[in-house]
C-alpha cells in the first residue's frame, strides 16, 4: 500500500479503470488467438467488420445485445442490493414457459400488439417466480443465494427439458420445441430503423424487444436512483448494518430486489422466442444469463454502462460468428474466453490496477486526487 | 438373484460415477474450509480433463497426462488465489470467470491443436488408467454374495478411483490431526486469530487452493482418461456444481462428503439404469432424477434437513489491520 490512499476523479473511476481492465482482458485474449496460430489484429479486424460492417450485421449485433441488456440489468439490480444473482439463465429459461403458454393460447386469436403485453407480464412473472424461492430462502432462512440460484439453473434446465419433450411438444413432432407461433405472437422487426440510414437488410432478427430493453434500462435507472425503494436497495447493498439502523427491512428488500431481477431476466425470453424463432425450443437462452454477469460488471451496474457493454458483447457474438468462417481455428467459443477474461479483470481483479493508477495521478497533480484537502480514504 | 445382480450393477456404476464428484468435493473442501469459496470447481475439472487427455495423447503416458492435468488445474487455482487472496476480489466472480475461461479455451485449443471438433485424440492402452483387479477377485467370483460384491463391486476400478476413496480418511487425518489442518480450519473461521498467532493467512490460503487444484485436476483426468478415452467438449456437464452441492450437503466434512457423493452418484446411476422404466407403476421422469441432487441441496440449504453452516470467514477476503 505504498500508493497514496486517495479518491480518483470520477471520470477515472468510472471511465479509465474499466477501460484499462477491459484492455487487459482483450490483450490476454489476443495471446490466446496467437496461441492457436492466428493473427490477433486480423482477428480483431474481422470481428469488428463482422459486427458493424453492414446493416445486416448491425441488426444482428443489436439483436444479441437485446438479450444481454435484459440479463445485464437483472444482475445489476441484484448487485445494488449486494446480492449475486447467478440464476438469470434459469429465470429466463423458465420465463420461456410463460411466453409459450401465452403465445400458444393467443397467437390465433389476438393481434401481436395485444399478445405482446400479456407475454411481457407472463415472462416477467415466470422469471420473478423462479427467483422468488432463492430470494425467500436467502431472506428468511439465510441460505446463500449464489448457491441456490446455481441449483435453480440446473433444476430449470431439467424442468424445461421435461416440459418441452414430454408436455408441450406437438404430437408427431420429433424436435423438442413448441409449434411455430402464428402471426399473433410474432413481434415486428425493427430492421427498417437501420434501413433509414441507407443500409440494406435481407433478414435479421432485430425486433421490438430491443425497444423494450431500452425502456427497461431507463426504468431501472429511475428505480435505483430516483425512488425510495431504489435508495433502500442501495443502502442495503452498501451497508446492511446501516440499512438495519435506518429501519429498512432486509428480508423485504431482498425479496423485492430478486423479484425485479428475475422479472428482468425473464423478459429476455421474449427476444429469441417471439422476436426471432417464433417458437420455444431447448436451450434458447444459450448462456445469455451468464453473459449478463460480465455485462453488469463491465457496465458497473449502471444502465448507461450496461447498454454499451451489452452492445459490445452483442458485437462479440455476431462478429465471432463471422470470425469462425474466416479463421477455422477460432470458433464462437472464443467469445466464452473473452467473457471469462472480462469477468476476471473487470470483476474479480477490478482493483488490481487501481494503486498504480492512483500513484500515476498523484505524481501528475496531487490536488486531482484530493491530497491537498482532506485525504479521505476510499476503496 | 436377478434383483441382486441388477443392484450390484447399479452400485458398481454408482462407485464409478461418484469418483469425480468425490475428488472435486474434497477439492472444494480444502479451499472452502480455508475461507475461500470456490464455484470454479467445474472449470478447473474441465481444464484438468482436457490437459490430462491432451498430455497423455501427445506424450504417450497416462502418468504424464495426469501431471499435465494437475499442473493446469493448479494454475487456474492460483489465478483464483491471486484474485481472491492477493487482490481481495470477489471470490464468486473469480470462480465464474474461471469456469468461462476453462469452457472456452478447452474447445478453442482442442480444435486448434487436434482438429477433431474439440476432441482430443482417442487414448490407447498405456495412455489411460486401466482397471485394477484386486487379488483373488477371479477366484472369489463364484462365491455367492460376498464373492460377487468383492469381485464386481470392489475390484476392477482404476487407480484413481481407489485414490479418491483413500483421500477421504487422508483428508480427515490432515484436517483434524495435523497442524496444517488445524490452521486451515482456523483460517476459515477466524483468520485474524491465525494472523495474531504469527501464521501467514495468505500463504495458508494459497496452500489450500493449491490442494484444491491438485484434486480437481485428478478429478478431471478421471473423466477424460478413465471414464472416457479422451476429452469431449463440456464433458464435466455440471459435475463441478454437483460436487459443490455435495460439499454443502456434507456440511464441509470429509466423511459426510463421501456419503453425499455416493448418494448423488447413486441417483445418477439409477437414472441411467431406469431411463423412464416405471418404478412401482409410476413412471418417474429422468429429468426429475437428474434434478434431485440440486433439489435436495436446496432443501438442505433451506434448513429443512439439519442446517448447513459454512465456515464463518468463507467468502470474505482477509484484510490485515493497519
Amino acid at each position: 500500500m505504498s500508493a497514496p490512499f486517495a479518491k480518483l476523479p470520477r471520470w477515472a473511476d468510472y471511465g479509465l479503470i474499466p477501460l484499462v481492465n477491459l484492455l487487459v482482458a482483450f490483450i490476454v485474449a489476443g495471446f490466446v488467438v496467437m496461441l492457436v496460430g492466428e493473427n490477433p489484429f486480423r482477428a480483431a479486424m474481422i470481428l469488428v467488420e463482422g459486427a458493424f460492417g453492414r446493416g445486416q450485421n448491425i441488426a444482428y449485433t443489436l439483436y444479441y445485445a437485446t438479450n444481454f441488456i435484459f440479463t445485464g440489468l437483472a444482475v445489476a439490480v441484484a448487485f445494488h442490493a449486494g446480492l449475486f444473482n447467478i440464476g438469470g439463465e434459469g429465470q429466463a429459461y423458465i420465463a420461456g414457459l410463460g411466453v409459450a403458454i401465452v403465445a400458444l393460447t393467443f397467437d390465433r386469436i389476438l393481434p401481436w400488439y395485444l399478445t405482446f403485453p400479456i407475454a411481457i407480464v407472463a415472462a416477467a412473472g415466470f422469471g420473478a417466480l423462479w427467483a422468488l424461492i432463492p430470494a425467500y430462502l436467502q431472506a428468511k432462512r439465510d441460505s446463500h443465494i449464489v448457491i441456490t440460484t446455481i441449483m435453480f439453473n440446473y433444476i430449470a434446465g431439467s424442468l424445461m427439458v421435461y416440459m418441452l419433450v414430454d408436455v408441450i411438444k406437438p404430437l408427431g413432432s420429433m424436435a423438442p420445441q413448441t409449434r411455430t407461433f402464428d402471426a399473433g405472437a410474432q413481434l415486428p422487426k425493427l430492421n427498417w430503423i437501420i434501413e433509414l440510414f441507407g443500409a440494406k437488410i435481407r433478414s435479421a432478427p432485430l425486433n421490438l424487444s430491443f425497444i423494450l430493453a431500452l425502456i427497461m434500462a431507463w426504468l431501472v435507472w429511475l428505480l435505483i436512483w430516483r425512488t425510495k425503494l431504489g435508495y433502500e436497495i442501495r443502502t442495503l447493498g452498501f451497508s446492511p448494518k446501516a440499512a438495519r439502523y435506518a429501519g429498512i427491512s432486509q428480508s423485504r428488500i431482498v425479496i423485492i430486489t430478486m423479484l425485479i431481477s428475475g422479472a428482468l431476466a425473464g423478459m429476455m425470453a421474449l427476444n429469441p422466442t417471439m422476436g426471432d424463432q417464433h417458437n420455444v425450443s431447448l436451450d434458447f437462452v444459450s448462456q445469455a444469463g451468464f453473459v449478463g454477469i460480465a455485462v453488469a460488471l463491465m457496465g458497473r451496474s449502471h444502465p448507461a454502462g450496461i447498454i454499451p457493454a451489452a452492445i459490445l458483447f452483442g458485437a462479440l457474438y455476431q462478429g465471432g460468428a463471422e470470425l469462425a468462417f474466416e479463421m477455422p481455428n477460432i470458433s464462437r467459443d472464443m467469445i466464452v474466453i473473452i467473457q471469462g477474461l472480462v469477468i476476471l479483470f473487470a470483476g474479480a481483479l477490478e482493483h488490481m490496477f487501481r494503486p498504480s493508477i492512483q500513484a500515476l495521478f498523484a505524481s501528475f497533480s496531487p490536488s486531482s486526487v484530493g491530497l491537498g484537502s482532506a485525504g479521505k480514504g476510499s476503496v | 438373484m436377478d434383483f441382486f445382480n441388477t443392484l450390484t450393477l447399479i452400485l458398481d456404476s454408482t462407485i464409478r460415477l461418484s469418483v469425480p464428484l468425490l475428488l472435486a468435493c474434497l477439492a472444494g473442501l480444502y479451499s472452502e474450509r480455508a475461507g475461500v469459496f470456490d464455484i470454479g470447481l467445474e472449470g478447473k475439472m474441465l481444464a484438468g480433463a482436457f490437459a490430462g487427455a491432451a498430455g497423455a495423447a501427445v506424450l504417450g503416458s497416462a502418468w504424464l497426462g495426469l501431471l499435465c492435468g494437475i499442473l493446469v488445474s493448479v494454475g487456474l487455482a492460483l489465478v483464483h488465489g491471486f484474485a481472491s487472496i492477493t487482490h481481495r476480489g470477489n471470490q464468486i466472480v473469480s470462480g465464474v470467470a474461471i469456469n468461462f475461461i476453462a469452457a472456452g479455451s478447452t474447445i478453442i485449443l482442442g480444435q486448434a491443436w487436434f482438429q477433431q471438433g474439440g476432441r482430443t485424440p482417442a487414448l490407447g492402452a498405456g495412455q489411460r488408467f486401466e482397471a485394477i483387479e484386486l487379488p483373488g477377485a477371479a477366484a472369489l467370483r463364484d462365491v455367492p454374495v460376498v464373492g460377487q460384491i468383492y469381485s464386481e463391486l470392489l475390484s476392477g476400478h482404476s487407480l484413481i478411483a481407489y485414490l479418491a476413496f483413500a483421500m477421504v480418511p487422508f483428508t480427515w487425518w490432515v484436517l483434524y490431526r495435523t497442524r496444517f489442518g488445524l490452521r486451515l480450519r482456523a483460517v476459515g473461521e477466524n483468520p485474524a486469530a491465525v494472523d495474531t498467532a504469527g501464521v501467514s493467512v495468505t500463504w495458508l490460503r494459497y496452500r489450500a487452493v493449491i490442494c484444491t487444484g491438485i484434486l480437481t485436476g485428478i478429478a478431471g483426468c478421471y473423466l477424460s482418461m478413465v471414464q472416457n478415452a479422451g476429452f469431449v467438449k463440456d464433458m464435466t456437464a455440471g459435475k463441478g456444481f454437483i460436487a459443490l452441492a455435495a460439499l454443502i450437503f456434507a456440511k464441509w466434512k470429509p466423511v459426510n462428503a463421501m456419503f453425499a457423493c455416493l448418494l448423488f452418484g447413486f441417483l445418477d446411476a439409477l437414472s441411467i439404469r431406469l431411463q423412464g422404466t416405471p418404478i412401482m407403476g409410476v413412471r418417474v421422469p429422468v429429468q426429475l432424477m437428474q434434478a434431485l441432487p440440486y433439489i435436495l441441496t436446496v432443501i438442505l440449504l433451506a434448513g429443512f434437513i439439519g442446517k448447513a453452516i459454512p465456515p464463518r470467514a468463507g467468502g470474505v477476503p482477509y484484510v490485515k489491520e493497519r
